[in-house]
């Protein structure tokens, strides 16, 4: 009966999403192309001193992406640096400055990877005005970029992209913001908790005592996972029954992960003038991140061994309450966006099981991705396989009427190159470098072996694809783990954004060449198919030789 | 009125010649020691993905040699090696080079030959230069005094005299005289061509021959740079430049490489923690057999063939660009006469006006077409034999020549009686002014006359005579047809197919150029054009996006030909028009163009095809050598042997040695170029997807499973 509540969940989901995707794809399209300014923007316009009617060449728009992401990279970690004179701090001393760089960067980099226990580290300032803040906002940079690269498809000869300021301000005023309020209230009304009381001592059933934390969560929660941020307020993340007390919030948070990323390709293809653009850069997310739950629920449904037998399935580390269909559902969700939420812990599914989040994560996470992140990176793929599929054809390749040459060839192939190149110098200085090797076997693995390889992958995986998700029975809280992972995080966010915002100015300057019949189609089924084909050959394979050494080699016995 | 060009009325003599695609073992031998020289990592160096192999190779011999002192690794994750294993890696590495190598090295031959035939042309002769040439008052240098000197010290605007027997001591232009001229050093026509000063035939080639007559040519080009140099170095590839493509694809290549040389370096730092670190061979072939060798090896020798098959054909590309665009091209302007019609019109019908005998006017038209050479003047002679109408082959009388201002031509017979046949209004015209004031009936009747045979896409050639004392009259109409060359239609649904869209350019009027354009199925025509009017329509088609091609050979063509994103200048044309292009066509057969497009698309599928399949080598790739590297320390690791190979030393070296292999399996299709059949972009992708794509992913599985049945029997592997 399992696959049954597994169709069950995915249609679901699939149901609500296709039903917003249209008008929800076409308002954000109208968010970002509208000349109308809200009285509350233009006053920040005012403040901030920008010309809204004014557009920007890529790289003023890549000056206010970096300006205003190292401005908060600053203010997350100055906040923590001085948690102890700051209210409502719980009495919390200051983090490290290793941890805080981590967080600041993991905050500002749509990461949310979490070295430590938030409960038990940070204070309420902190969580609202540093990363709920940030949550908000490099989301919007996400989609900013994302909205960038596609006007860089629709304009012809221009050299401006749009305007980065209104980009961001538009997209959390007029879509992150109100889904939040209301995502929240619902919440709410499911159970999650929402007050400022601190730790609560409580004398338990059985007479133990107990100290239960409070706090702003529903708040925190909903721009979470609509941002795909992914950092929990409870260091158990949605496994807490605070953060996601019910089967069917657990529903409600996944749609609230996927909602944006597989609404952009309609507002994709609203602004380049063609839909069915949009639909097949959608049908090959949906083709991946099907095929991921499946193998997923899968693996972990046929669990080895007389306790996943009498569970029917592997429940080690997952909740009861959402089962294995809700937990697979939610760490395929997490995992194809950039959110890295967890509500089971990865770390405990079977070994092959375990691969799939990982291998989820090296895709680039573009199944759908991040907010925006996730529509560029799939943009970026696209490109290549219009390449190839343009030279298959005998012309020059296009994509949506823009030549494929040498420099778009250049910055696309520079982007695939980023995060594998992070994933592995990552993973393998942390065992190269004989002092950090001893900190890294001695300190961070607590499960030695093959295992422990794969929670040193898995956390460098996560970083630089910008996820946050953990394998969990890794301490992280290491001087190196901070710094190495922080200083991915940064990278694997911000040089692709570089790449993607120069692709965009690229594609602006140049004019559009009309479609003919020698014209690759790339809105049919074929070009879906070769586009899955390319993501999975061009990033998978990258990884093939290290996963042998980590779950394969764990799973194949 | 358009003029006659002097085209050879024949389809392409494309399918005559060999496309020449066959890879024999003369040419691998004569292209073996080239192969070799290009070890010198100093040329390797501009192919990134074989330079990483170069040095793979050159770190693996090191390695085999250092290791019996050393005593080198005898294991690898956990599996024994045997002694040879390195030894073997580093020749087959080696073999992987030369390989690439001879690749290049063949495609280079082939235009070799070609080159040394060229070269002979190009030996210094005797010059005959005059002093001090006077156009004005000795334009022939009859009178002036010349100088012999080396056709090699010939310089830029020097004068100089050829006579019948000398060889065209460098490119000039014809200031006066008129010759026939053996241009068969460079175009392999044997037969004469004519050349004369002024107009659009008034350049000649150094390295020709003048048969007959004497003429006086001004040098237009410098020592070391005339059109047989330049040739030479084309067909040679020594000025071969990479494309804007081939560049894009070398940087798509090289990032692939890189990753993957990420991935090798990072592999034993990460498997010395939970396994065992693999030998350096071992990596260095994983390495190898992941980056893109396929098409890194190919990938000059595709560029260097797809520029040779051009040649081939006969058509001198300027750049390798130009025969990518070629491959771009979204609009065709086509020259209705000698590429779509026959260009020579032919007398089809004659049609007599109320109250005139059918034979005078027969009788007319025939006499006065006597004299006319044309191709039209003979098809009414004919015409009016077939009428049973015999004139003699003598005119009797004064000839009246054709010229654009009268745009009439006739003959004046001994009796004063006059005959004029011409353009319509041009006749008309000649019979008032002689004071004709019957025309009155007759004229609304030619009128009718005229409109429906230009709608039919003839050209009405009216045909009067003005006897002394007699006011003139009409005689009727001679309908002249334009015949569409065979086959032509089939050939632009063909590129209707491919995205293209073909313009009829033509200097006829509208109503002809619309039912010729019917006729041949053209998607458009541009009627009445004049040169400004071609360029207009070419500058408004590149607004839109597209890309142009176009052909062209006077020197009124030139600003359209350099404007054009293809422009084919015809051998025959004036050297402005060749400078102008950047193509140039030694037949001088505008269908060519066709051919260009195609041989365009070719080159592009041939590299997209390539790459796919390199690309997809690799997952059969990885399930040899993953399982092969760690299956001593995780045996669990067998189950990705799907390919059952018998040994972890037998499963790297099968598939560095299938990597090898496949580079000389696919030379040939590399120089052939992959078949190109005009489909939608659709199709063609599906089609070469399925090829190359699936094929690339299968080819290999098979080829390595293969391998590995002979490499086992190896003792020790």
């Amino acid at each position: 009966m399992g696959w049954v509540w597994a169709v069950a969940a995915l249609a679901t989901v699939a149901l609500v999403l296709a039903a917003v995707y249209r008008s929800f794809g076409d308002y954000m399209a109208g968010v970002y192309t509208t000349p109308r300014d809200w009285r509350v923007e233009r006053g920040l316009y005012r403040v901030l001193g920008v010309d809204p009617r004014s557009g920007q060449t890529w790289q003023a728009y890549l000056r206010g992406v970096l300006t205003f992401s190292a401005v908060g990279l600053l203010l997350v970690y100055a906040l923590q640096r001085t948690q102890q004179w700051l209210p409502y701090s719980l009495g919390l001393p200051a983090p490290s400055a290793d941890l805080s760089f981590n967080t600041a960067a993991s905050f500002v980099g749509n990461t949310n990877w979490q070295s430590y226990s938030p409960e038990l580290t940070l204070g309420y300032t902190v969580q609202l005005a540093g990363l709920a803040v940030q949550n908000f906002v490099s989301a919007a940079v996400g989609m900013a970029v994302a909205v960038a690269l596609v006007r860089g498809f629709a304009h012809r000869r221009t050299s401006t992209i749009g305007n980065f300021w209104v980009d961001l301000v538009r997209g959390c005023f007029r879509i992150l913001l109100p889904i939040s309020v209301v995502g929240a209230l619902v919440l709410i009304v499911g159970g999650v908790v929402q007050n400022f009381d601190g730790f609560t001592d409580v004398t338990t059933v059985a007479g133990g005592a107990q100290s239960i934390p409070g706090g702003p969560v529903a708040s925190q929660e909903v721009i979470k996972l609509l941002g795909t941020n992914g950092g929990g307020f409870f260091n158990a993340n949605s496994a807490h029954p605070f953060e996601n007390p019910t089967a069917w919030t657990n529903v409600l948070e996944v749609l609230l992960m996927l909602v944006i990323p597989f609404s952009l390709p309609r507002t994709f293809g609203r602004m380049v003038g063609d839909h069915r653009q949009g639909y097949a850069i959608l049908a090959a997310m949906g083709v991946l991140f099907v095929a991921s739950y499946t193998a997923l629920t899968l693996l972990e449904s046929a669990g080895h061994g007389t306790a996943p037998q009498l569970a029917g399935g592997a429940m080690e580390g997952k909740e009861a309450r959402f089962g294995i269909v809700g937990s697979t559902l939610f760490a395929t969700t997490s995992t194809t966006t950039s959110t890295g939420a967890v509500n089971s812990m990865h770390d405990s599914y079977t070994a092959l099981g375990g691969m799939v989040p990982m291998l989820n994560m090296m895709l680039g996470e573009v199944a759908p991705g991040g907010v925006g992140s996730g529509l560029y990176g799939m943009l970026v793929m696209a490109v290549i396989a219009v390449f190839i599929a343009g030279l298959l054809v005998g012309r020059t390749p296009e994509y949506l009427g823009k030549k494929i040459g040498p420099r778009e060839i250049k910055l696309a192939s520079l982007y695939i190159l980023v995060t594998p190149t992070l994933v592995l110098a990552g993973t393998a200085l942390s065992f190269a470098i004989p002092a950090v090797r001893e900190s890294v076997t001695s300190t961070s693995i607590w499960n030695p072996g093959v295992h422990g390889m794969s929670e040193v992958l898995y956390a460098f995986t996560s970083a630089a694809n910008n996820n946050g998700s953990a394998f969990a029975g890794l301490t992280a809280n290491t001087p190196w783990m901070n710094t190495a992972l922080g200083v991915a995080i940064l990278l694997g966010r911000f040089v692709p954004i570089v790449l993607v915002l120069a692709l965009a100015g690229s594609l602006a300057r140049q004019d559009k060449v009309p479609a003919t019949s020698g014209t690759l189609p790339t809105h049919r089924p074929q070009f879906v198919g070769l586009l899955v084909g390319v993501v999975l050959v061009l990033t998978a394979l990258t990884y093939f030789p290290v996963l042998a050494l980590g779950p394969l080699a764990e799973g194949l016995v | 009125m358009t003029t006659v060009i002097d085209t050879p009325s024949r389809t392409s003599s494309a399918s005559a010649r060999t496309p020449g695609g066959i890879f024999t073992w003369s040419q691998v031998r004569a292209a073996l020691p080239g192969a070799f020289r290009k070890l010198d990592p100093r040329q390797m160096w501009h192919n990134p993905v074989m330079f990483i192999v170069w040095v793979g190779a050159a770190l693996a011999t090191v390695l085999a040699v250092a290791e019996p002192f050393l005593g080198g690794p005898t294991e690898s994750g956990g599996t024994a090696v045997p002694a040879s294993f390195t030894a073997v890696i580093a020749v087959f590495l080696w073999l992987t080079v030369v390989f690439a190598n001879l690749a290049e090295s063949v495609a280079e031959g082939r235009g070799k030959a070609q080159a040394d035939t060229l070269r002979q042309t190009r030996t210094a002769t005797v010059a005959h230069r005059v002093a001090s040439y006077d156009d004005a008052a000795d334009p022939g240098a009859q009178d002036a005094r010349t100088d012999d000197v080396s056709s090699a010290d010939l310089q830029l605007g020097d004068v100089v005299v050829v006579e019948a027997g000398d060889p065209v001591p460098g490119d000039g232009e014809i200031v006066w005289g008129i010759a026939s001229v053996d241009e068969s050093a460079i175009t392999g026509e044997s037969a004469p061509v004519i050349r004369e000063s002024g107009g659009d035939r008034s350049a000649v080639t150094g390295g020709t021959r003048v048969l007959s007559d004497r003429i006086v040519v001004r040098i237009s080009s410098r020592p070391g740079e005339t059109f047989v140099d330049r040739m030479i170095a084309l067909v040679e590839g020594a000025s071969r430049q990479k494309t804007p493509n081939e560049i894009a694809l070398n940087i798509l290549l090289a990032s692939l490489s890189i990753v993957f040389v990420v991935v090798a370096l990072t592999l034993n730092p990460i498997a010395s923690y939970a396994a065992s670190p693999v030998s350096v061979a071992v990596l260095i072939a994983l390495l190898v057999c992941l980056i893109p060798t396929t098409i890194g090896a190919l990938l000059s020798a595709i560029g260097i063939a797809g520029m040779d098959r051009l040649v081939q054909r006969n058509v001198l590309a300027m750049s390798g660009r130009a025969v990518e665009a070629a491959g771009d091209v979204t609009t065709l302007l086509l020259d209705k006469t000698g590429t779509i019609t026959y260009g020579n019109r032919q007398a089809s019908e004659f049609v007599p006006i109320t109250g005139v005998d059918a034979r005078d006017l027969v009788r007319a038209a025939a006499l006065s077409s006597l004299a006319d050479p044309t191709p039209e003047g003979a098809s009414i002679v004919a015409l009016a034999h077939k009428a049973g109408v015999d004139v003699g082959t003598r005119a009797p009388g004064e000839i009246v020549p054709f010229t654009a201002q009268t745009r009439m031509s006739g003959l004046d017979e001994p009796d004063g009686t006059q005959i004029r046949k011409g353009a319509g209004s041009a006749v008309m015209a000649w019979l008032e002014e002689g004071g004709a004031r019957a025309v009155g009936t007759a004229a609304a009747e030619v009128a009718a006359a005229v409109e429906r045979i230009a709608q039919s896409g003839g050209t009405p050639l009216v045909v009067a005579v003005r006897t002394p004392g007699e006011p003139g009259r009409v005689l009727g109409l001679v309908h002249l047809k334009d015949v569409v060359k065979e086959g032509i239609a089939d050939r632009f649904a063909e590129l209707r197919a491919m995205g293209i869209r073909t313009v009829m350019i033509t200097g006829d009027n509208p109503l002809t150029a619309k039912a010729i354009a019917a006729e041949a199925g053209v998607d458009d025509f541009l009627a009445e054009a004049t040169p400004e009017d071609k360029l207009e329509l070419i500058r408004r088609e590149q607004e839109g996006g597209n890309l142009v091609a176009m052909t062209g050979d006077g020197t009124n063509d030139a600003p359209a030909l350099a404007q054009a994103d293809v422009g084919v200048a015809m051998n025959s044309g004036t050297s402005a028009a060749k400078e102008a292009g950047n193509m140039v066509d030694l037949d001088s057969d505008p269908t060519k163009l066709i051919d260009v497009v195609r041989i365009g698309k070719q080159l592009l599928i041939t590299r997209g095809a390539l790459t796919t399949f390199s690309i997809a080598n690799d997952i059969a790739k990885y399930f040899a050598i993953i399982p092969a590297m760690f299956m001593g320390v995780f045996p669990g690791l067998e189950a990705l042997n799907i390919m059952g190979l018998s040994s972890p030393s037998s499963a790297v070296v099968s598939a560095i040695v299938f990597n090898a292999l496949v580079i000389v399996v696919l030379i040939p299709l590399a120089l052939r170029g992959v078949r190109y059949r005009p489909l939608d972009a659709s199709k063609i992708l599906g089609r070469n997807l399925l090829v190359y794509g699936l094929g690339g992913i299968v080819a290999p599985f098979v080829g390595i499973w293969l391998i590995d049945l002979v490499v086992r029997l190896i003792p020790g592997y």
